[in-house]
């Protein structure tokens, strides 16, 4: 079953127990189902949507009425509706800004700790002044410069969080490359990439994924506020952060067209914190052994 | 040492190499240095801000002034802008400008050719009114942070660090604008007891009218305490766990001594670290809080100035707060060396 590939025999791939490490206590168990849910949630939700998403059916700003369990925003739009149709779009860009951040931070760590030369000064020097700045200054700075599209948001949100994840990779690959069966590697004649690939890359998942439910939750953050303030997707879209900005007249009328997406996304956050957080207590026992 | 986990924590600057014989006192080294970097760090930072605010697709001009400005309109914004020099000469001229306090004129003022559109006039009450802001956060958000972290850290697993924890876990981990929402719709929907926007008339002083405070302070006292309490409660429970508290408790030392001259001092040092971090969290988020409750500071000015695409007002605002945050970070790193004896001698693990 888990035979170690021939090609690496050195490298022990040991499998991480991921959600069994997830579910050894109660915060991580009731962050693991929120998760689940608010997720299913918002990949199933634009099926379930019972009226338009983006236009009127009913008076702006009203209360819930029969078959409008939210009510209507302050155009008239369904609020479940609207709710249901915006987890996706939520769920979607945070995902790949995660995804872009990770690649890239990796990638720059790995080249940086092994390269040991001026690659890594001007590197890490490059992502000392990325971390010098204030996380949504950033992302405004290259809304103004591209615009709010997504591909936009997805890639300044990237840019925020890659420089944390290249420290961490870089620290964790300094310390691997020194160990013998690296060195073996090299005797071997491995070129570059496979070394990096094969031999450290398995050995520096660990804190490579330690981190990754606070990024997630980060970039969710980073773009909902983003969307908030006006700056990113445009009206009519459907997205959790716009919609609390957009009905903020009606908070009165109203207060379920901006608490329903507020909860929801509050929900999603607190979800992927209680589950990084319970990985990250039980790596903190098992490292303790 | 409590090594926290976040992808923001400031450089641990305490990586003091031991001074060559002849050489300046290490602590005046350290100051020399860690200044020195963040003044480079800046001027890097001036770069970046610069490059963002002009690669904007398509003629500037046009941009900002829409796409039905007259030719007339555009040509004296260019020749404001200095479009036709080189960009490298340009942000010569803006840092050489900037570096004496000015910051040029808002090209959308300029466009409109509206009096009076200098930045450096226009920048002083918005910072003003974003100091009052993060300066009364700060007041509290500093001893909040370390008796609420210390109180959990000594109960470590007890009720009360479950009381502490668990909200801090919840609300640490929320946008701003979710927790702004929800206080505006229990304090002035619900009880009518404040209001939901920060009303200023131009000119005024928030002091005048501390109401419109209330809101704003506890949206960031929130999310910034929170978040800081759960890492000074890992560096008091840590620094209970060392020999040195075990070895004063043998020595029958007072509990209550132990945890004020040996705890307490010792989980001091990553605190100011956790601190720093905050306040700089501070410059961060008073741009989404200020917008959230329409409050005339500096983020509001900077959302504001995104949005009509005032590149030259972006730069001013960008460069103002970017500057705040590196000065955050080497004051900080100045007084964890003054704090921690080891880190002076130059002889840091």
């Amino acid at each position: 079953m888990s035979a170690v590939p021939a090609g690496a025999p050195l490298s022990s791939r040991r499998r991480v127990p991921l959600l069994h490490s997830v579910t050894g206590d109660w915060g991580g168990r009731v962050g693991l189902v929120l998760l689940v849910a608010v997720v299913l949630l918002a990949i199933v939700g634009p099926w379930l949507a019972p009226h338009s998403t983006t236009s009127p059916v009913g008076i702006p700003g009203e209360g819930p009425t029969s078959g409008f369990p939210l009510g209507f925003d302050f155009l008239g739009r369904d609020v479940l509706s609207r709710l249901l149709g915006g987890g996706r779009s939520t769920l979607l860009l945070a995902g790949a800004a995660t995804a872009v951040t990770y690649l890239v931070g990796v990638t720059i760590g790995l080249v940086a700790g092994y390269s040991r030369s001026l690659a890594d000064s001007l590197l890490m020097r490059t992502v000392d002044v990325f971390l010098s700045f204030p996380a949504l200054l950033v992302m405004l700075l290259f809304v103004t410069a591209f615009g709010g599209g997504r591909g936009v948001l997805v890639a300044a949100a990237a840019l925020v969080l890659f420089p944390g994840v290249a420290r961490v990779v870089r620290t964790a690959t300094l310390e691997v490359s020194t160990k013998a069966y690296v060195e073996a590697a090299v005797a071997r004649g491995e070129g570059t990439a496979a070394i990096l690939r094969r031999e450290i890359l398995p050995n520096i998942l660990g804190p490579i994924i330690a981190d990754l439910g606070i990024r997630f939750s980060w970039s969710i953050i980073l773009i909902a506020s983003v969307n908030y303030l006006g700056l990113g997707l445009k009206p009519p879209t459907s997205d959790w952060g716009l919609m609390v900005s957009e009905n903020r007249e009606i908070i009165s009328g109203n207060p379920l067209a901006l608490l329903a997406p507020a909860a929801i996304l509050a929900l999603l956050i607190i979800a992927v914190n209680l589950t990084a957080d319970a990985y990250l207590r039980q790596r903190g026992r098992s490292g303790m052994q | 040492m409590a090594v926290v986990p976040d992808a923001f924590a400031p450089d641990s600057a305490v990586a003091l190499s031991a001074p060559p014989p002849g050489a300046r006192h290490p602590v005046v080294a350290f100051i020399l240095r860690r200044t020195g970097a963040g003044l480079a760090t800046l001027l890097a930072v001036s770069v970046l801000i610069f490059l963002a605010t002009n690669v904007l697709p398509g003629n500037v001009a046009v941009v900002v002034l829409g796409r039905n400005a007259s030719p007339a309109n555009v040509q004296r914004l260019e020749r404001e802008l200095q479009i036709n020099h080189s960009v490298p000469a340009r942000y010569l001229r803006w840092l050489g400008n900037a570096v004496q306090g000015d910051f040029g004129r808002s090209a959308v003022a300029e466009a409109e050719n509206r009096p009076n559109s200098s930045i450096s006039s226009s920048l002083g009450a918005p910072l003003r009114n974003s100091f009052w802001l993060a300066g009364f956060t700060t007041l509290l958000l500093i001893p909040l942070t370390l008796i609420l972290g210390a109180l959990a850290g000594i109960f470590a697993g007890r009720w009360l660090d479950h009381l502490i924890s668990l909200p801090a876990l919840v609300m640490g981990g929320l946008p701003e604008f979710v927790m702004g929402t929800l206080l505006i719709y229990i304090f002035f929907s619900k009880l009518r007891w404040l209001p939901p926007v920060a009303l200023l008339s131009p000119g005024s002083s928030p002091l005048s009218d501390p109401e419109v405070l209330v809101l704003p302070v506890l949206t960031l006292l929130a999310v910034a305490v929170a978040g800081g309490v759960r890492q000074v409660r890992v560096g008091m429970a840590d620094a209970l766990q060392q020999d040195y508290v075990q070895f004063a408790r043998l020595n029958g030392v007072a509990e209550r001594r132990v945890l004020a001259r040996y705890a307490l001092r010792n989980a001091l040092a990553p605190s100011v670290q956790i601190i720093a971090q905050n306040l700089q969290y501070l410059v961060g988020g008073i741009i989404i809080v200020e917008s959230v409750f329409a409050y005339p500071g500096i983020g509001t000015y900077l959302v504001n100035a995104v949005t009509s695409r005032d590149v030259v007002e972006v730069q001013a605002a960008a460069i103002v707060l970017a500057a705040l945050y590196i000065a955050i970070n080497v004051l900080a790193d100045l007084i964890v060396v003054f704090l921690v004896p080891r880190l002076r001698t130059g002889m840091s693990s």
